[in-house]
């Protein structure tokens, strides 16, 4: 028994409905928001500022600092205790370096540049949404960065490739699921996050990979599209002004 | 920098203007959207001015305090994460962030609107836990009235989840609301010098030599007060104080209609 048609009906290939934003939260130097279905996501970069405590200082580039934080409401199930936690933790860590090849900090030494990642409520495919969220956020910021980082969980469901898995397919419980979370810079075509659970081949992993590889183009685009928006809304305000 | 800040708004002040040239009895203009987060059981999304507040409810099902056996449980945390402002920091929560929790969780809590004893499903067993939780996404002022007013919505959209065998489903949430009877309403007024302002920016609320928070219903019965800043207050500046609040509580409250 194949998985053959999706549970909320959409294509293989499809993403649910994405919105991106820049310049979300006034207070931040730079801010993004990144909604993929119910999943949703606000990053705010605060930085570069000097790096507290001293000891963590790198006097040769400026240091890249990721938390990512699920709001209390915003699980399945119960209520999240606040505070960290061993999943947030590491979550954090991993979204850090799905980042870092793309940013540039070595005019900022001794300097951190913090993410802070917000999730009001999920449906699965949270840490992929929060780097998609942190990269329009760090691009916003000004940050001298090579490219996106473009994130979405790709998948095996029952043996098909699946893109952007919510919660009831990460718990199909008929056939063997992998969930594969992924973040790929689009310019390059490489990979910055690969986490997985679940059972695959090797030629499975492989073809998820390949398979899904327009679809990160897609978020790129849609990531662009968010801080462009944002420069033309403030232009036209500058010339309103003038 | 804080006494060049002290210094701007007071002279300002003295010409009656506030720096954002609202009078001093003026809110910032206020939308609440209810429903924003499919995850919780109820929710609201608050913006006044830059302050911009997601309230949500998680309700589950636990064991009641042995002292209360029939009644269900209120709790309020509100959580000042380093996403909303450049000076809130990682870490267990600061003080700033317990006196706002403790703040609109006595409104809410003294207000009775909640009646306790209809969260009750089996006496001494089990009972409804109301959890409320406060999240700013950017915080320009005034937390405890704006995450107030965003609890109470929240509250008043809350559906219950389904219960099955005494276990919640949190997939299906039934037609009933939280047992509400009142709407609180908390209003803190600053003092500075001689002026009395509502709805403080972060630049007012940090300058300001005293505040009062009062917590009311639509009675004009008070059922909450919190006074803070490092000045103290006469007799005369509570009572006008306590009139500004109600005044201003009795335009707030029709934001919840």
């Amino acid at each position: 028994m194949a998985y053959k048609k999706r549970v909320d009906g959409r294509k293989f290939d499809e993403t649910r409905p994405i919105i991106a934003k820049a310049g979300v939260i006034p207070k931040a130097d730079g801010s993004g928001y990144f909604k993929i279905g119910k999943t949703e996501a606000y990053a705010a970069v605060y930085g570069p500022r000097e790096l507290h405590p001293r000891n963590k200082q790198d006097p040769k580039t400026g240091v890249l600092r990721c938390t990512y934080n699920m709001m209390p409401f915003a699980g399945q199930g119960d209520r999240v205790r606040p505070g960290p936690s061993r999943r947030s933790k590491e979550i954090s860590m991993v979204t850090e370096l799905a980042l870092l090849p793309v940013v540039n900090l070595e005019d900022w030494p001794n300097a951190v540049v913090d993410v802070f990642i917000e999730l009001p409520q999920t449906d699965a495919g949270s840490r992929c949404a929060g780097i998609s969220a942190a990269s329009i956020a760090l691009a916003d910021a000004g940050i001298r960065m090579q490219d996106m980082v473009a994130a979405c969980a790709v998948g095996i469901v029952d043996g098909s490739v699946v893109v952007d898995l919510n919660y009831e397919e990460e718990a199909w419980e008929e056939g063997n699921v992998a969930d594969i979370p992924l973040a790929v810079i689009p310019s390059t075509g490489e990979i910055s996050l690969l986490q997985m659970d679940g059972k695959v081949t090797k030629e499975q992993l492989m073809q998820a990979i390949t398979q899904a590889k327009p679809v990160f183009e897609r978020i790129a685009d849609i990531q662009r599209a968010a801080i462009k928006e944002r420069y033309d809304a403030v232009t036209r305000e500058v010339k309103q002004n003038e | 920098m804080s006494n060049d800040l002290k210094e701007h708004i007071s002279a300002a002040l003295k010409k009656g203007v506030r720096l954002d040239g609202r009078k001093l009895d003026e809110f910032r203009p206020i939308t609440i959207e209810t429903g924003t987060v499919a995850t919780a059981e109820g929710s609201a999304h608050l913006r006044c001015g830059e302050t911009e507040i997601i309230a949500g409810i998680k309700l589950a099902v636990g064991t009641p305090y042995p002292d209360r056996p029939d009644s269900g449980t209120l709790m309020v945390n509100a959580e000042l994460r380093p996403i909303s402002n450049p000076e809130f920091e990682i870490g267990p929560p600061s003080i700033e962030s317990i006196e706002v929790s403790r703040v609109i969780d006595r409104t809410i809590r003294e207000s009775g609107t909640i009646d306790e004893k209809k969260l009750c499903i089996t006496p001494g067993e089990q009972v409804w836990m109301v959890n409320v939780d406060v999240v700013p996404l950017n915080t320009d002022g005034n937390l405890i009235d704006l995450g107030c007013l965003a609890s109470v919505a929240a509250l008043k959209n809350t559906k219950l989840p389904r219960l099955e065998d005494g276990v919640v489903n949190y997939k299906e949430l039934t037609q009933e609301g939280l047992p509400l009877s009142e709407e609180p309403i908390a209003v803190t007024v600053v003092k500075i010098g001689e002026n009395f302002l509502v709805d403080p920016t972060q630049g007012e609320f940090d300058v300001a030599d005293a505040r009062l928070t009062v917590g009311s219903l639509a009675d004009g019965t008070l059922c909450a007060l919190q006074k803070g800043g490092d000045a103290s207050l006469t007799p005369e500046d509570i009572d006008r104080m306590v009139d500004i609040a109600l005044a201003t509580a009795k335009k707030l409250r029709k934001l919840l209609e």
